[in-house]
């Protein structure tokens, strides 16, 4: 195991020293984040900025290979592990104390035996030695994003870094390129060798992919720089707990009936204002058989809900109100939609409606009870 | 909301079909399907086709065309329920129109499939599409072809 650098070693190092951390944010391999992060490194050294190479991973691209020669590279650092690849040397890094250290793939996972699990540790650590640091990653590892990049993509990613590393980084930047020009690049072996060309742009690389991770990486800068705009406001979204208890669920309860499409077509578009994730709940009692009317109904549910990108769930219970708080806990759904209830007449002789019932079993979930617009008085002719 | 002690729903009723192609409603068309609808006391399903091009998953969320579909299923549903017509909107996706078409007459049983057809600047399905249903539709099929005097 590395051992840390003493504090003398390490330089001058206190809160007010740390160095400025610049992150080039993706929304892919490929779209130039290498490549502009060594273009910076260059301009900077042409002003007489001290800039070393602290990690780079060229991944045979040819012009990245040609735009880092000429910028000193600080020797990555064996690994420990037969067969592992070289890590960026940190200590080295702080001990040649450059004024600007270039450190690609921020989300990278070192090889064991490195004294930090995670790269961007080892840039934590450099930036504590008071260095300056342009960082590159893909929006992709961003640990919040990624069941929803998973949902996405079909791709689950492994190496994900916290939300805090860009919410404490000085400045972000998004390096932008369309995904008809991303897979031109692909096309044309800039990115891949050409055996990976083809099943690059079939999987992981589809024009639907880039773009929902394009839209991921615009939605993530421009918050960024939303808050950054705003400096006075309490920095709310920094603490994951707090950025997990503002953001909004939706729970739809849906039955085997048309009006279910349209609300979960109004809840759909309330959803996409919010920002919100949204699940649909069908809850039916054991063994229910629903006639062709209720299939068709239900059927066209879980399609409409395959195309909105809705979460179908389906409760087998005969006590609906507990189903329902059963799946807003397990969702941590915070906003429950549901059509006007029709209160039997056992309700009406218990003197108690359901919606009470629901209310109750839902303490602290906003409850929108949405009226069938086809109801307005005056809209029939 | 049905809650589980309700009994259970009446028996079926009549089914209309009358599909869109995405990003097009012709006010004509729409009015002609209601009143067929009408005339059979049926309920008229309105279905708006998206076409899922072939580089995203058939099952991929289409949120653009979702927006679009949206407002145009909400005229249809309240201009169905003016005219005191049952409206069961829908939304189907397929590789093609023909593809969203077989996906929806699989799924459900619909009595009567209106068509309308392209012409005279009215919006619709073009004449293979057509020929292609007339061909494969599961039940009586009724292609709407307005006078070219009625404005879309």
């Amino acid at each position: 195991m590395q051992e840390p650098l003493s504090q003398t070693e390490r330089g001058p190092a206190d809160d007010s020293g740390r160095g400025h951390h610049r992150v080039l944010l993706g929304a892919a391999a490929g779209v130039g984040k290498t490549y502009r992060m060594l273009l910076e490194g260059k301009q900077a050294a042409s002003l007489g900025v001290d800039v070393v190479i602290g990690y780079l991973e060229p991944h045979d691209r040819p012009d990245t290979i040609a735009l880092a020669a000429g910028l000193e590279q600080v020797a990555p650092r064996p690994a420990e592990e037969a067969g592992a690849r070289p890590e960026m040397d940190v200590d080295g890094v702080i001990r040649r104390a450059p004024e600007l250290a270039l450190v690609d793939e921020l989300a990278h996972t070192n090889a064991s035996g490195s004294r930090n699990r995670k790269r961007y540790e080892d840039i934590g650590e450099v930036l504590t030695a008071g260095i300056d640091v342009i960082s590159t990653v893909n929006i992709q590892h961003l640990e919040s994003l990624n069941d929803l990049v998973f949902e996405l993509t079909g791709v689950r990613v492994r190496e994900t870094f916290p939300d805090r590393i860009l919410d404490e980084a000085d400045e972000v930047v998004l390096v932008d390129l369309t995904p008809e020009e991303l897979r031109d690049r692909i096309g044309a072996g800039k990115v891949y060798p050409p055996e990976r060309v083809e099943a690059a742009l079939a999987n992981f690389f589809r024009t639907e992919n880039l773009q929902s991770l394009r839209q991921l990486a615009l939605r993530e800068v421009a918050e960024d720089v939303e808050e950054r705009r705003a400096p006075h406001r309490p920095a709310r979204d920094t603490n994951p707990l707090i950025r997990q208890a503002l953001r909004e669920r939706i729970l739809v309860l849906v039955e085997a009936s048309p009006r279910s499409q349209r609300l979960l077509r109004r809840a759909w578009r309330s959803g996409q204002r919010l920002g919100a994730d949204i699940d649909a709940l069908w809850v039916h009692p054991p063994g229910q058989s629903l006639d062709e009317d209720g299939r068709v109904a239900v059927a066209a549910l879980r399609r409409l809900a395959v195309l909105l990108g809705v979460h179908f769930l389906e409760e087998e219970d005969r006590n609906s109100v507990q189903a329902i708080a059963r799946a807003v806990a397990d969702r941590r759904s915070t906003y429950v939609f549901l059509s006007r209830p029709e209160d039997g007449r056992l309700d009406r002789l218990l003197g108690r409606s359901r919606l009470d019932a629901l209310l109750d079993a839902l303490p602290g979930v906003d409850v929108r009870i949405c009226a069938d617009a086809v109801d307005r008085p005056g809209e029939r002719r | 909301m049905r809650w589980p002690w309700q009994a259970p729903r009446a028996a079926t009723t009549r089914r209309v079909l009358v599909a869109f192609a995405a990003g097009e409603l012709d006010p004509v068309v729409l009015r002609a399907a209601i009143r067929i609808a009408r005339a059979e006391e049926a309920t008229l399903v309105s279905a708006y086709l998206i076409v899922v091009p072939l580089d995203h998953p058939l099952e991929s969320p289409m949120v653009d065309e979702v927006g679009e579909a949206l407002p145009i299923l909400e005229a249809i549903e309240r201009e169905g329920h003016r005219s005191g017509v049952p409206v069961d909107a829908r939304m189907e996706r397929g590789r093609s129109l023909r593809d969203a078409l077989t996906r929806l007459w699989t799924e459900e049983r619909f009595d009567r499939i209106v068509l309308p057809a392209s012409t005279g600047g009215h919006p619709g399905f073009g004449e293979r599409d057509l020929a292609w249903a007339l061909m494969h539709a599961p039940t009586e099929m009724l292609v709407l072809r307005p006078a070219p005097e009625a404005v879309p």
